[in-house]
């Protein structure tokens, strides 16, 4: 049987709800009687809370409650829990559900508000009367390790959350025998979430059956239930967490919340569905963010550019509470040394304790930041060699034939770090050929004439991808041979209902629009893991072929009997089982599900199982490396250093693709994330802690007048970890990104000796570089 | 992010309107409401009173006569931009609209909104300040006029007082010989400028520039004439020499650091602008002369 | 004491007469009101574009109108735009070029591109591009929605 629907450009099921205005995310869930909740939240980075008066609004008309932490009782009135427990955290410091008697970010939420409607519930906010003991916060990641810094936490040591080391290979022996070391330091910022849709959750309690049913606008369900059967200590059979439409995810929704224990605690407390909608000045308050960390790299190279060894320090900033466990500063880390074959490496991250709003992963991880650091390796080693940049990769590629290829370093799921397959030289040339990377030379001298400045720039990365342990997947076909399939990986418009159909659909020879696919509701599937880390394309594809397969397998079998056929003589074709030799023999699968599944009093046929269904929990046997090489041809202004993107190439490997048209919206859209990074996105503060543009006219989202064109080359070499070949492609995009758009950069400033040392990096930073170029070549 | 609670009126004339201002003590008019509407929606604004003057028709219409150009406050920017009226009298208000906002704002804001709003760095109050615009106000005890350089006290304030309303905005008009240029650097499009510079030009036969005017907007609090620059350019050829001067002495305006950007910066931008937008005009200028 | 206001309008072609609180955004009124739930709130701050709506066939911020200013008003949203069963050209493209993910933006986008294609029936890339800078979208990078206007304007033309 040939795959129909593997590989082709399937368009998604999921869109024409979409399109014409039905989509369900969760503020559009209606339940009568519903309540509306908002929070009041901390105006300052840190400081004590000696009283709140909570009467006067309470008193308010239209207002059903007010709750603080002393309304909290055993066991909710607890930390939040900790969703990702790890040895390696020092200290960790959780948020209560509701601030108890410290707060240590902008916007930590100190008293709920339950009212008729989300305005009244805002107008009593005021009514609030909190009286605060201002502390000094921490803002800066630099500051927050030094000994003289304030403590972002009354009563803890210091700062630090945790020291992370890697190391392998000799690491003095390649710094003593090199033929030239060089240093590079530099900053990196990451921004926020902003999913157009922001947090959001309601939540019904329902007395006789004691359990909840909660929509939240999560990337992960089944972590949301593990997490508040904990927090109520309930069986997580009384809780129900559905994550229908959700707009948008990228990192910061997979977390647990407070809002997510709040709001359905009040709503068991007062016997109204009540609901919770973030709006955006939440958002940048509250949901967890990326932001910074800082680098200081020493590096040994030889002569021709062959770089032996690594070391150096990174600081995470980690934000006020960790609320997502090590996953950031894990995957800052792990990924090194990238597609290169570094012989030894030596590097120690400290996470510190900020009084800003939690960090968590955003598109990406600490993936974007190990894969910049590395490309920073390597541009710092092609500028002091001058050798051309594409030229260092090459010579520092692992090689086509290395695979398996262990780094030396461990994953954070305890195993060898090992890429399972790959061709980084093949895909780095193709990059180049798409980008013309050798007819830049003369577009750059042509510019040149016209006074203006074109530059291009390189960076490869590869991807651990398809992480474990698993996302599982049933298929089930019912008497009239349709075929339902539940899983438990929730969407977040990655399309996964219709991968889930594809995969099916060919496996079982059916036509697409027979499978009817559930996804996001820990009702309809018993386990789940979550949306993250382009991981669940891999384990949905992988779980998804091996149940189906079963599936097949029950019904061949059963049909092998029935038809008096061989078994191997059988064939699917839309649906219908038929002997090759007879073809006027058939049976559906419908009439199999049947025999299977009979009305009662019938016997299931003597030795087969009942239900033409199969459950798999089948997953990769282990994290498939995607890789990717990308290119960026920019012009720079130099009376404004605006940056001009001109060309964006991308050659990408995630092994063979389901839905090419899928992969190919999951690396533009990535990219474009990576670009926002390079050159837009950035939550400032101030020294007090207070975030300075928490709205969209002055944090900048890429836009779509400043996006370029952006071209994309395929290579596909299938994993071999997987029956299906798979490798991830959510964040491949966002990974290399940011260098290409910083290198193209420096190239076309390289008459000034601009190095950028900060991203985003903005305009007028670059004039500055380009005047200290300018006044350092007046100076020789 | 909801507003707090106020007290809706929508009149639909001048004098229904002024009578309502009169009576109010804490009221805010609500014209394109693109930016009057976040600021009430994130609560930094909560008016007791809100009053929608989107049914005084009267207040919106384009008008040209006696070499004059004059808007209703309530014109929206989007009927400037489509106005072949003002596209023939006065083509910067195209190329400067274009940067101001994006087609779902241009379609409810207005200019009297924009000038009143007074933001540092928006297009048509720098526009005003090139023309030497007028503004007609009108409160109960009757109206007056408030020339452009009389009307931005400081930073986003209009000399207007709380019972008064914008009426009507005059712009006189250049020769139908005049060079334009806006030239604007925002970080994306669309977005609030973080400097923009305007500039009209004539030129004689000989290229020489016989009037000039240069505004530059979101450098300092409000925007800023170059009154000396301008001076000096008169009687001068208009070639790249010229221009590079002015655009060094543009450098010199006074300018405000903020969150994002410092003074320093934005007086570059200034000169950079200055001297591409000079350039610009000057080829506009000749052009026309070539005609 | 709720300020509350009569007004009526027409809704995706069918007339409504609705007693609106006053401080309610346009966005609000259908959101809350009517439960027409097309229309999503992005930022309420009148910058993402999620919200936009066409009143009297012009693009507008929900989220920057009043629901009493719909008074007199047609309004035309997400759900008004299929003509039954029928997709328009602009949605119908949106779904062939993957030009959404996760949907949310979407609403505001179509409605947008549906009166700037009315408006300019032969656009270039340039000019989708500025049309659609007013609206945000995280997921797609937006390339593809811009190849499905250009499609959509050309099967326009085409019909």
């Amino acid at each position: 049987m040939g795959a129909r629907y593997f590989g082709a450009e399937v368009q998604r099921g999921e869109d024409e709800a979409l399109i014409t205005g039905k989509g369900q995310y969760v503020d559009d869930i209606r339940l009568a009687g519903t309540l509306h909740g908002a929070f009041l939240r901390s105006p300052h980075a840190h400081a004590v809370i000696k009283s709140i008066d909570k009467s006067a609004a309470e008193k308010m008309p239209g207002v059903a409650a007010v709750f603080t932490y002393a309304d909290l009782e055993e066991p909710v009135n607890q930390q939040q829990v900790q969703p990702y427990p790890n040895p390696n955290i020092r200290q960790d410091i959780r948020p209560y559900p509701l601030a108890k008697d410290e707060v240590c970010f902008v916007g930590e939420a100190v008293a709920f508000i339950v009212a008729d409607t989300r305005h009244i519930a805002e107008d009593a906010l005021a009514l609030i009367d909190v009286e605060y003991d201002i502390l000094e916060p921490v803002v800066n990641l630099r500051d927050a390790i030094s000994e003289a810094a304030p403590i972002a936490h009354r009563g803890s040591p210091d700062n630090l959350v945790s020291q992370l080391k890697i190391s392998y290979g000799e690491i003095d022996n390649a710094f003593e025998k090199a033929d030239q070391l060089f240093k590079t330091d530099f900053l990196q910022h990451r921004g926020g979430c902003h999913a157009m849709e922001g947090r959001g959750v309601i939540a019904q309690y329902d007395p006789i059956l004691e359990s909840f049913t909660i929509w939240s606008a999560t990337q992960c369900p089944y972590l949301v239930r593990r997490s508040l059967a904990s927090q109520f200590e309930l069986p997580e059979s009384r809780i129900r967490v559905i994550a229908n439409d959700v707009g948008g995810g990228f990192g910061p929704k997979a977390g647990f919340y407070i809002e997510e224990i709040i709001t359905p605690w009040a709503a068991r407390k007062l016997g109204r569905p009540i609901k919770w909608i973030e709006d955006r000045r939440e958002h940048f308050l509250t949901t967890n963010t990326q932001r910074d960390t800082w680098w200081e790299l020493e590096i040994a190279v030889t002569a021709k550019g062959r770089i032996e060894g690594v070391r150096g320090s990174v600081i995470t900033d980690n934000g006020a509470y960790i609320p997502y466990g090590l996953l950031l500063p894990f995957t800052t880390m792990a990924p090194f040394p990238g597609p290169y074959k570094v012989l030894a490496l030596d590097l120690t991250q400290d996470v510190v304790y900020t009084n800003t709003v939690s960090n968590s992963p955003v598109r990406g991880a600490g993936r974007p930041n190990a894969a910049y650091a590395m490309e920073r390796v390597i541009e710092t080693v092609a500028r002091n060699l001058k050798i051309d940049p594409a030229e260092v990769r090459r010579r520092n590629f692992i090689q086509k034939d290395d695979f398996p290829y262990k780094t030396g370093l461990i994953h954070f799921n305890g195993r060898p770090m090992t890429y399972d397959s790959g061709d980084y030289h093949a895909l780095l040339e193709k990059a180049l050929e798409l980008a013309d990377y050798d007819g830049f030379a003369a577009r750059q001298a042509e510019a040149r004439k016209e006074n203006r400045y074109l530059g291009i720039g390189v960076s490869s990365c590869i991807e651990d991808t398809g992480m474990g342990p698993y996302e599982g997947v049933s298929v089930r076909v019912d008497p009239r041979g349709q075929v339902y399939v539940s899983s438990g990986a929730a969407s977040q418009g990655q399309g996964h209902k219709t991968i889930l159909r594809q995969i099916v659909a060919d496996e079982l020879s059916v036509d697409i629009e027979k499978i009817h696919v559930e996804i996001g509701d820990t009702g309809k599937f018993p386990q789940g893991v979550g949306t993250v880390g382009s991981r669940v394309g891999v384990n949905i594809g992988t779980a998804a072929y091996s149940a189906a397969t079963e599936v097949k397998t029950k019904a061949l079998a059963l049909a092998a009997e029935i038809l008096e056929a061989d078994l191997n003589n059988l064939e699917i074709e839309d649906g219908i089982i038929r002997d090759r030799g007879r073809s006027n023999i058939t049976i559906s699968l419908g009439e199999i599900a049947l025999q299977l599944a009979p009305m009662a009093g019938a016997a299931i046929p003597e030795g087969h199982t009942a239900s033409l269904e199969a459950t798999s929990f089948d997953a990769s046997k282990g994290p498939p490396h995607a890789s990717g090489s990308n290119v960026c041809e920019v012009e720079v202004d130099l009376g404004t250093g605006e940056v001009k993107l001109l060309n964006y190439s991308v050659a990408h490997d995630c092994g063979r693709k389901i839905n090419p048209l899928i992969v190919e919206g999951q690396i533009i859209g990535g990219v474009v994330h990576g670009i926002g990074n390079a050159l837009f996105e950035e939550m400032i503060y101030d020294e007090n802690g207070q975030p300075q543009n928490t709205n969209y006219g002055e944090y900048l989202l890429p836009i779509a007048t400043e996006m370029p064109q952006i071209n994309i080359v395929h290579q596909e070499t299938p994993s071999p970890l997987n029956p299906l070949g798979l490798k991830g492609a959510g964040e491949g995009g966002t990974i290399p990104a940011a260098n290409a758009v910083i290198a193209a950069i420096e190239n076309a400033l390289e008459d000034f000796g601009v190095v950028v040392d900060k991203y985003p990096i903005h305009p007028e930073r670059l004039c500055e570089l380009i005047d200290q170029g300018r006044m350092s070549e007046a100076a020789e | 992010m909801k507003s707090a609670p106020f007290t809706y009126y929508d009149p639909t004339s001048v004098p229904e309107l002024v009578d309502l201002l009169a009576n109010a003590e804490d009221a805010k008019i609500l014209a394109g409401g693109q930016s009057l509407m976040p600021m009430m929606n994130m609560r930094f604004l909560m008016p007791d009173d809100v009053i929608d003057i989107n049914g005084v028709h009267e207040l919106n219409f384009i008008e040209r006569e006696n070499g004059h150009l004059k808007f209703g406050a309530m014109t929206r920017q989007k009927e400037v931009l489509g106005s072949n009226t003002v596209a023939n009298a006065a083509p910067i208000f195209g190329e400067a609209l274009r940067y101001v906002g994006h087609i779902q704002t241009r379609t409810r804001g207005t200019i009297g909104g924009s000038l009143c709003h007074l933001d540092p760095s928006a297009e048509l109050p720098a526009i005003a300040s090139l023309y030497g615009a007028e503004m007609k106000i009108a409160n109960a005890d009757g109206e007056r006029t408030v020339s452009m350089d009389d009307w931005a006290l400081a930073y986003m304030t209009p000399n207007i007082s709380p019972e008064d309303v914008l009426v009507d905005i005059t712009f006189p008009l250049w020769g139908q010989n005049h060079g334009y240029a806006f030239e604007e650097f925002a970080r994306r499009h669309g977005d609030f400028a973080i400097t923009a510079v305007g500039t009209l030009l004539e030129l004689d036969q000989n290229q020489i520039i016989t009037k000039v005017a240069i505004v530059v907007a979101g450098a300092d609090v409000t925007p800023t004439r170059l009154y000396d620059v301008e001076k000096d350019l008169i009687g001068q050829i208009a070639n790249e020499g010229t221009f590079a001067d002015a655009a060094n002495h543009a450098s010199e305006i006074e300018a405000m650091t903020d969150a994002y950007v410092t003074a320093t910066y934005r007086q570059r931008l200034a000169k950079t602008l200055t001297n591409r937008a000079l350039i610009s005009a000057t080829e506009r200028a000749k052009e026309k002369q070539n005609d | 004491m709720t300020d509350k206001r009569d007004i009526q309008f027409t809704l995706n072609g069918k007339h409504y007469a609705e007693a609106v609180e006053t401080r309610f955004s346009l966005a609000d009124m259908l959101r809350e009101q009517l439960d027409m739930t097309g229309t999503h709130l992005g930022c309420e701050h009148g910058v993402c574009g999620a919200c936009t709506v066409l009143c009297d066939g012009e693009p507008v911020r929900a989220c920057l109108m009043l629901g009493v200013q719909a008074n007199g008003k047609e309004i035309i949203t997400i759900e008004g735009l299929a003509d039954g069963d029928e997709l328009s050209p602009i949605q119908a493209a949106f779904r062939k070029h993957h030009g959404l993910q996760c949907g949310y933006c979407t609403p505001g986008f179509l409605t947008t591109l549906t009166a700037f294609l009315r408006d300019h029936p032969d656009p270039t890339e340039r000019e989708i591009r500025e049309a659609i800078s007013g609206n945000i979208c995280r997921c797609t990078g937006y390339q593809n929605i811009v190849a499905a206007a250009l499609d959509a304007a050309e099967a326009m033309r085409a019909a």
